[in-house]
């Protein structure tokens, strides 16, 4: 560390506590306290990146989260992370940065030939030079740009930090931990109110942290926060400080993101410490004190390292200890410049000359510097700079003359004056008002329960600033109920500081031949600005889109004001009239994982297992996620592949039987006395004279008349009915029945409770299905005269209460066992060891979809498609005939519904017993079709099956029933493949095997 | 006749217990019987005789009575929680009482699991994942409602000061329980 840029004592730094950190693989000493910024200042390096789009030489321009120029990567390998402001970046031991955008280094960067070309990128140039041909845009044109124009690189293995989130409420949040933001903080909390301060700088105090003079009731600036953070730290519960936490984005009903950085300023952070943590904050009442900006000055090569704003130098000295260089010129229209001035004076930086936009300078800051011997050149502009790597003069020149003079220099400080920071107050829809005498929009009309306090509402003192915040928090405390008393306090030892200049400062050259800064980040200048609007661009908005202005992570805070003021005068404008571009979330970037936080693995949605799930991995099942659950697929044998296991599944269901858990269908209890009659309403069946003990299996539709979801039903009772739906339909189906329940038909006494997870039921099916479960039963008996197919028998199962359902979906004799889910696993391993008795198999869901297809049985989702009515997939024998309503009815008359060619399900055979049918593929109704041919349908199952010894499909086919027999055609890439219409049941077709 | 002896097994088999010392822990409630009770008022003040606790007729509320307790979870919806086994004998008297006034008991003893958070950090805790106010002024004690963990629906219920239980759909359950182990390394 060159300790000569170093002040003798200032500053909040700890200088018993030196830190190692390197930069561009160079190593360089700091002090805990610094940022990455203040100790490469501290260290002599002012270029800390190149720009964006001409590749050159960049400084470090303010000392916060507007910096524009000082990106860097931080870290390294999966940690790297790009894109950080070093103004903002803490300094800890062993920090490893980097610079971007440079290549092969920093000082010789080959990219900055696109500076000499600058002709060549002027503002919209992509929009122009890379039109043709088409293609070239996106293999060429586009990846070059990118890759020439990018900043950081983003790393490209998984993050190895995790975020957390964090919900919170409070009666008062205060964005920004200032003058304002402490003393409205102070007042909201000792009125009792719950309260959130925040602040995106590591050490709340804003502004008077670096507040040499200032005298608050007695105390120094640093005295005054430390006291106000120690008033507020001891209301623990009741006040919340989050320092280094970003207020990014203000939503509706006064709903606030915070990302609170928890890490990344730590050499070693213990691992179970987040490294963000986002808060999602409601507040009843919101005190906005996020401060203002400084404004730069447009002149010619303003943007050379060692050019920065006149305030962000003071902070540097005044806070950080660092003298950022060693003789300075400044350039101001500001009156606050000359605070900065005399401070870095003091701090032993040589003050070469200021020169003041101004014609006059006579305010109370302006004679101390005179008064400290300082000269003061009043309408005088700078014009210019000199140096490449860091700035070696700085040119000015008397306003409308010719003549310029050199000063040599090694720091330039600019100020054209502040912009008060309202971007979260515009994100709330608040409307702003422009003070033309001041050039600055302020805060006009709140839309939610809001208010402005200090810089960033306008007012220009630190007695204001003071006055607005106690006002601030006592009205936001107030407006919540609580009784708050109005403090004051009494500053002195600062100066009324006045003035301010927007757009391009005149100079006397050839403005379209030099590059005058409007937007650092973006490499806009001023000549684009004038480009944008020569070109047609009438209102802001388009301006910014043309230019990029204020776009990234500017998103206008240095920007702003100095490009509407240069489209203003080109526009012959006033700059209301031109309007404000839209404030966009996020005030600066946030990290993707703090977004995502908890929501990534096996966190990112919940994963649903049923009751038997431990046996099903333990038996070495193989999963497939339905919906949130994972269902069984198939259980492969050693050295079965998918295909052998899911045959022998298939042949053992069919010969002896096989088990099968189908907990995850869905489960509704419908009850009630009308419990019938809202059943006939929502399904296509009737249900009046369904025996209480019988099983029907129902079809739901939509009001649009197309089957929207199935599933068997028993009635358990007369006021009392167990639904079954699909395993994804369970929600739809639930939140479909509630809706009509409560908005059609809500004179029905009946009430809906969901039970899909009450039950486990392990699925018993083949000709030896009662006799595995036999032995296990008590109380209902299961012959075929008592419990016929499609029958449902309370009684016991193990000793357990169960709902016994006589039902198959495989065609074959079958059970449903259903269970009190806490007993699935017990019951199930009861069943399999009965099951094993007989050389019965567990088997998954892809053997339930091969059996069900065999008896041309649907599932919702792969026969149907959204489209299907019941006729159309052969199930226009559930319909009741005589009801006089139900859901969709009155839709399956309408004509394009009767249609005689609409698609009907229909069973393929493919004439090569072999050949498998891809799912989804198309069939025409002859060979060798052109491309372009309209189908006559599509494939919507096909497997291959065990009990046929051959292929099977079913498919939808447009009149699909009337061309049974005959030869149709699925084109493939390799040819056609020749397929026989047939019926959808392949398999018993009698169903003699259900009966058994 | 094969004799078995079939036993409830929880949903908490294979989870890890929850706890930092001083701060927060979860527990998982006992074992308990669980129904959905739908009805009018009439219906709820029969049904609270038979259950032995005053079913709240307001809203967001719990009541409770030894191993006893209902939820309000709507103007017509209760959680009624009771030891375990007591379903059969409960359904029976509640049955009973109500007659053929219109109301649905439905048994969700399975469905649901329970746990409950205790200590100090407990409503911060909860916080990690649940968008509602927590604080003692604005969710006191007797509070109930249903409500979401990230993404999974859960009834909330402030049992006292630092106490508030869960029910949780039982397959949802590994899943919050996993946002809860990774919340405990922050607290």
């Amino acid at each position: 560390m060159s300790l000569h840029l170093r002040t003798t004592q200032s500053g909040r730094i700890n200088r018993s506590k030196p830190l190692t950190f390197t930069f561009d693989g160079k190593s360089y000493k700091g002090f805990h306290g610094d940022t990455l910024a203040s100790a490469l200042l501290a260290n002599g390096v002012h270029l800390m990146g190149r720009s964006f789009k001409y590749h050159r030489p960049r400084g470090v321009v303010t000392a916060g989260s507007d910096e524009p120029n000082a990106l860097v990567s931080v870290g390294v390998g999966a940690r790297h992370t790009p894109n950080l402001r070093a103004t903002q970046v803490e300094l800890y031991d062993g920090l490893v940065a980097k610079s971007q955008n440079a290549w092969p280094s920093l000082s010789f960067d080959i990219g900055s030939i696109n500076n000499v070309l600058s002709p060549l990128f002027v503002a919209g140039f992509y929009y122009k030079t890379f039109m043709w041909p088409n293609i070239a845009w996106k293999k060429l044109y586009e990846p070059i740009i990118r890759r020439a124009a990018g900043l950081g690189t983003a790393p490209t293995s998984p993050d190895p930090d995790h975020y957390s989130t964090r919900y919170a409420h409070c009666d008062v949040l205060v964005i920004g931990a200032g003058a304002a933001g402490l003393s409205a903080a102070l007042a909201a909390a000792e009125s009792g109110a719950r309260v959130i301060l925040c602040d995106e700088q590591a050490e709340l105090g804003g502004s008077l942290l670096s507040d040499l003079h200032a005298t608050i009731d007695g105390k120094s600036a640093s005295e005054w926060v430390a006291h106000a953070v120690q008033t507020l730290s001891a209301k623990s519960g009741m006040v919340t400080l989050l320092p280094r936490t970003q207020a990014f984005g203000y939503f509706a009903q006064n709903f606030v993101g915070l990302v609170e950085r928890v890490t990344d300023h730590l050499a070693s952070p213990d691992k179970k410490l987040p490294r963000d943590r986002l808060w999602q904050v409601r507040a009843k009442e919101v005190v906005i004190a996020t401060g203002a900006h400084e404004c730069p000055l447009v002149f010619p090569d303003n943007d050379r390292p060692g050019i920065m704003l006149a305030d962000a130098a003071r902070i540097f000295a005044n806070r950080y200890g660092v003298r950022p260089g060693g003789r300075a010129v400044v350039a101001t229209a500001h009156d606050s410049a000359y605070q900065a001035t005399l401070d870095l004076k003091a701090a032993g930086v040589s003050i070469e000359r200021i020169v003041d936009l101004r014609h006059e300078a006579n305010g109370a800051l302006p004679n101390a510097a005179r008064a400290a011997g300082i000269r003061v050149d009043v309408a005088t502009a700078i014009t210019g700079s000199t140096g490449s790597l860091r700035v070696k003069s700085a040119r000015v020149s008397k306003i409308n003359t010719d003549g310029e003079e050199d000063i040599p220099c090694d720091l330039i400080l600019m100020c054209g004056g502040w912009t008060p920071s309202v971007h979260l107050f515009s994100q709330s829809r608040g409307k702003l008002k422009f003070d033309a005498e001041r050039n600055v929009f302020i805060p006009d009309i709140s839309v939610q329960a809001e208010r402005s306090a200090g810089a960033c509402k306008g007012s220009e003192t630190l007695s204001d600033a003071f006055a607005d915040g106690f006002s601030a928090g006592s009205d936001a405390a107030t407006k919540v109920g609580f009784k708050a008393s109005l403090h004051s306090v009494t500053v002195s030892g600062v100066h009324e500081a006045k003035g301010g200049f927007l757009g391009a400062v005149p100079h006397p050259h050839d403005a379209g031949r030099v590059k005058a800064f409007v937007d650092f980040q973006n490499d806009v200048t001023a000549k684009d600005i004038k480009l944008a609007t020569r070109e047609g661009m009438r209102s802001i908005e388009h301006v910014k889109r043309y230019t990029t202005t204020g776009m990234a992570t500017d998103q206008g805070k240095l920007s702003n004001m100095n490009a509407l003021a240069i489209a203003s005068q080109a526009l012959d404008k006033s700059i209301p009239e031109l309007g404000l571009t839209t404030f966009r979330q996020p005030y600066t970037p946030i990290s993707f994982g703090a977004m995502a936080n908890h929501s990534r693995g096996d966190l990112f949605d919940p994963v649903r297992r049923t009751p038997t799930h431990a046996w099903a991995e333990k038996y070495g099942a193989a999963f497939e996620d339905v919906g949130l659950w994972k269902r069984a697929w198939y259980f492969p044998k050693a050295g079965e592949d998918m295909h052998k296991s899911v045959l022998r599944e298939c042949k053992t269901v069919r010969e002896t039987a096989g088990i099968f858990d189908a907990s995850t269908l869905g489960k509704i209890e419908v009850v009630g006395l009308d419990a019938a009659e809202f059943m006939n309403l929502l399904y296509t069946n009737p249900w009046s004279k369904l025996e209480v003990g019988r099983l029907r299996y129902g079809v739901m539709l939509n009001e649009a008349g197309f089957v929207m979801d199935d599933g068997v039903v028993g009635r358990i009772a007369e006021d009392r009915f167990h639904v079954t739906t699909t395993t994804g339909g369970a929600p739809r189906v639930m939140n479909h029945m509630e809706d009509y329940l409560q908005t059609e038909f809500p004179h029905l006494k009946v009430h809906l409770t969901s039970t899909t997870e009450q039950w486990a039921v392990v699925a018993v099916q083949g000709p030896k299905a009662r006799d595995i479960i036999k032995p296990l039963v008590k109380g209902i008996d299961l012959s075929n005269e008592s419990m016929p197919h499609m029958s449902v028998k309370l009684g016991k199962i193990c000793g357990v209460p169960t709902r016994l359902f006589r039902m198959s979906f495989t065609g074959e004799l079958g059970f449903e066992v259903n269970v009190p889910a806490d007993y699935g696993q017990a019951v199930w391993e009861a069943i399999w060891a009965e099951a094993q008795k007989h050389n019965a198999c567990a088997y998954g869901t892809e053997t339930m979809h091969v059996l069900r297809a065999e008896k041309g049985f649907i599932i919702v989702g792969q026969e149907t498609d959204g489209t299907m009515t019941p006729d159309d997939v052969g199930l226009a024998w559930t319909i009741g005939k005589i009801k006089p309503d139900f859901v969709g009815k009155r839709s399956l008359t309408r004509p394009d519904l009767v249609k005689s060619d609409r698609k009907q399900l229909v069973g393929l055979l493919p004439l090569d017993p072999k050949t498998l049918l891809e799912e989804g593929v198309q069939i025409v109704g002859k060979a060798n079709v052109p491309t372009g041919t309209p189908a006559l349908g599509h494939v919507t199952s096909s497997y291959e099956s065990a009990v046929l010894g051959r292929t099977f499909a079913l498919a939808v086919v447009a009149a699909g029933r009337s061309r049974i027999g005959e030869t149709l055609y699925v084109p493939m890439p390799g040819g056609d493949i020749a397929v026989k219409v047939t019926d959808p049941v392949f398999y018993d077709k009698e169903g003699a095997r259900l009966n058994g | 006749m094969v004799e078995l002896k079939v036993t409830r097994r929880s949903a908490f088999e294979g989870l890890h217990a929850i706890g930092v010392s001083g701060k927060v822990s979860a527990t998982p409630s006992a074992l308990a019987t669980r129904f959905s009770f739908r009805g009018d008022h009439e219906a709820a003040q029969r049904a609270s005789k038979a259950f032995g606790v005053t079913l709240p007729l307001a809203l967001l509320k719990a009541e409770t009575n030894g191993t006893r307790t209902a939820i309000s979870l709507g103007p017509d919806e209760w959680l009624l929680i009771a030891e375990d086994g007591a379903a059969q004998l409960l359904a029976d008297e509640i049955e009973k009482a109500l007659g053929t006034h219109f109301h649905s008991l439905v048994d969700i003893s399975h469905r649901n699991t329970g746990f409950d958070v205790s200590g100090a950090e407990a409503a911060t805790f909860l916080a990690t994942g649940n968008p509602l106010d927590l604080h003692i002024s604005a969710f006191p004690v007797g509070m109930a409602t249903r409500t979401i963990f990230s993404k999974a629906e859960i009834v909330l219920w402030r049992k006292s000061a630092d106490t508030f239980h869960v029910e949780i759909w039982r397959s949802f359950l590994p899943f919050m329980w996993g946002l809860l182990e990774e919340a405990a390394h922050e607290l």
